[in-house]
């Protein structure tokens, strides 16, 4: 396929350049053209007054698609303990699979025949499982070879992984081997109801706009998704399923984890499990800003946040960064604070019960999410809310 | 030791801005600078130059403009740079830009390979894993400190979510460095200099031997299929009044929903 400008209809009025996220469109004679930038991702289409851009299907379209069965969820374990992301995608593994009309199965390296079981009552149809010795500890060459080989033998549809440092490190290792299309950090999958392609659904360019993104022809079709925006499913105590032993003979590795040393910050545990999360922007203006958050959250019993912009102006360390490349929360009560809502922020929060925004600018992007918004100077608001609510409580 | 830091040209500001009537992005005007993780990953490869010896190339894959990049990184103190660029290479997705700066990594031939965990434009961070793959080499990604390195194998420290990891590979090895590695240094005058004075040297598809349709669109698995602004939200109340009033409001409606 490829997008092509009708020259006799386009009147050079420019409208698809602003349009193309790609810088994919140049005008030649007057006249818009597509040039070998562009990724197909149709965004000028609907732009174009005149309606002379379209695409255009190539006979290389129909390529067919290897088949293959499943929907697969790699289930990831660190020290016997199952990541709770992998839960989380045996519940939406699930969804997609009833509507490919095909099982779920998980794929489990490390962990207890136990771990097994626990992932078909999660939702698992089949687990295949491994436990050498090798394999206890992550190291991604051997995880990269034995999924690999795997994949290859069962030749399953599609192959998800939560988005944390083990499955955003040692998928790509797997998709490179076998050429196969990987979407990392996605938000929402669904199944394309015509083509029954994975939709791919994560936030693109620096977080600021939402992409699509889909293999056409590539099998498996893999994602890293992140934890905590799907929802677990039903847990079955009695539900059966099968599970398949693995052997990782011929599997070597050539790094070795020496030691492992927790290094687990308050924060950290605060800010995922926060009833309130009192979080703050550029728009703090500094340190002494932050105080006046701390201040708040002090009275209110929160956790506090920051966005990406805060934590790059080095006001406030990064463990408390909320978004695309920070954590992912979702408090009853988040109460954004100076801060503007690029979209790589709000894919960290938007899950939150109820959102507070406060912001100067009447047009930031955070009111679009908001249950409440308040349109006004955060340094004169955030110390009057504190001591309202001081007051409130009899402090 | 042969030092290989790959780096990428991204747009100065994450927040880059949009039209919220067109819905597209405001790029007019947003300089360029070096991924800000890249920069990490330079310091890494200039501090394990300096204790073992050997040079220090940086690689990068973009438009001729991409060039100052390099300039900035000869600035830094590295000894050589070459600039990946062809028309072919357009359109490439993770898979078919880690395959083309692999075939780009054989010719100049390395020990030790540095990306930065990931760009702050893609975010995918799946590049630096994957050349590792097609290398046929170990890699470590997220690294926050380098414990000991010599000319067999490298000691680091591995990032994770409840602390950290200290992994041990043989070289050659492919590292994704984190913030916390280290602080980039500033150019020195000389190496300023010495920037001005460097020589790119250019690479297209005939150099790196690579099959066509492994590159740019056609070599890349994925396709965009379409990119769209997040829905807003429908029950939204905005508080109006005086700075007082609208406090008195909110803190109002938190009692009711039992948030305070």
């Amino acid at each position: 396929m490829y997008i092509k400008v009708n020259r006799d209809l386009c009147s050079g009025c420019e409208a698809c350049l602003q349009s193309c996220p790609y810088d994919a469109i140049v005008m030649k004679d007057g006249k818009a053209e597509i040039t070998e930038l562009c990724q197909l991702c149709r965004a000028c289409l609907s732009v174009c007054p005149e309606g002379a851009i379209s695409e255009v299907k190539e006979a290389s379209d129909a390529k067919e698609t290897a088949q293959g069965r499943g929907v697969w969820v790699f289930a990831e374990q660190r020290d016997g303990k199952i990541a709770g992301v992998s839960l989380e995608l045996l519940g939406a593994g699930k969804g997609l699979a009833q509507k490919l009309g095909t099982e779920l199965a998980a794929v489990l390296f490390g962990g207890t025949a136990d771990d097994a079981l626990e992932l078909i009552r999660w939702g698992a149809d089949k687990v295949f499982y491994c436990n050498d010795p090798l394999l206890s500890t992550f190291n991604d060459e051997p995880y990269a070879a034995l999924l690999s080989k795997l994949i290859v033998e069962q030749k399953p549809e599609i192959v998800l992984t939560g988005a944390t440092p083990i499955g955003r490190s040692f998928f790509p290792r797997v998709a490179a081997k076998l050429r196969a299309g990987l979407t990392a950090d996605c938000t929402s999958l669904e199944i394309d109801e015509e083509t029954k392609n994975l939709l791919q659904i994560r936030p693109a360019f620096g977080g600021n706009i939402m992409a699509t993104i889909f293999c056409p022809h590539a099998r498996p079709q893999m994602a890293t998704v992140r934890p905590r925006v799907m929802k677990r499913g039903e847990y079955d105590a009695a539900r059966k399923g099968e599970i398949v032993q693995v052997s990782a003979k011929g599997i070597a590795s050539r790094t070795k984890v020496v030691e492992t040393v927790k290094e687990v910050s308050e924060t950290a545990i605060n800010l995922q499990d926060a009833n309130i999360i009192v979080a703050g922007g550029r728009g703090m203006g500094g340190e002494k800003g932050f105080q006046l958050l701390y201040e708040l959250a002090e009275v209110l019993g929160a956790s506090v946040a920051a966005s990406r912009a805060a934590v790059d102006e080095g006001w406030i360390p990064y463990r408390h960064q909320v978004g695309q490349t920070g954590k992912t929360v979702g408090p009853k009560l988040y109460i954004a604070c100076g801060i503007s809502g690029a979209v790589q922020h709000l894919v960290g929060m938007q899950s939150s019960d109820i959102i507070i925004a406060i912001n100067r600018n009447p047009e930031a992007p955070i009111f679009s999410v908001a249950t409440y918004g308040i349109v006004g100077d955060v340094a004169e608001i955030v110390p009057m809310l504190t001591k309202k609510i001081k007051d409130l409580k009899g402090l | 030791m042969r030092i290989v830091v790959c780096i990428k040209q991204v747009p100065d500001s994450a927040e880059v801005r949009i039209n919220p009537e067109t819905n597209t992005l405001i790029r007019d005007g947003v300089p360029t600078i070096i991924n800000p993780y890249d920069m990490h990953a330079l310091e890494a490869g200039l501090q394990i130059k300096e204790k073992t010896g050997g040079k220090v190339t940086v690689l990068t894959m973009g438009p001729p403009q991409a060039e100052t990049a390099l300039r900035d990184a000869i600035a830094m103190g590295a000894d050589e740079a070459v600039l990946l660029t062809d028309r072919a290479f357009a359109g490439s997705d993770t898979w078919a830009t880690a395959y083309t700066l692999s075939k780009a990594i054989e010719q100049i031939g390395a020990d030790v390979v540095l990306c930065g965990k990931q760009a702050i434009d893609g975010d995918t961070a799946q590049v630096g894993p994957e050349i590792a793959e097609f290398m046929d080499m170990p890699h470590i990604s997220y690294i926050r400190k380098v414990v000991a390195v010599d000319a067999e194998k490298i000691v680091v420290q591995r990032l994770m979510d409840d602390g950290f990891d200290v992994v041990e590979s043989a070289l050659p090895v492919l590292l994704t460095a984190v913030k916390e590695l280290n602080v980039p240094r500033m150019p020195s005058l000389k190496g300023k200099m010495a920037a001005k004075k460097a020589e790119i040297r250019k690479m297209t598809a005939a150099d790196i031997k690579a099959g066509e349709g492994d590159l740019g669109l056609k070599g890349s698995p994925t396709q965009v299929k379409n990119i769209f602004a997040p829905e807003a939200k429908k029950d939204r109340t905005m508080l109006e009044g005086t700075v007082e009033e609208k406090i008195d409001a909110l803190v109002k409606e938190l009692v009711g929903l039992k948030c305070i």
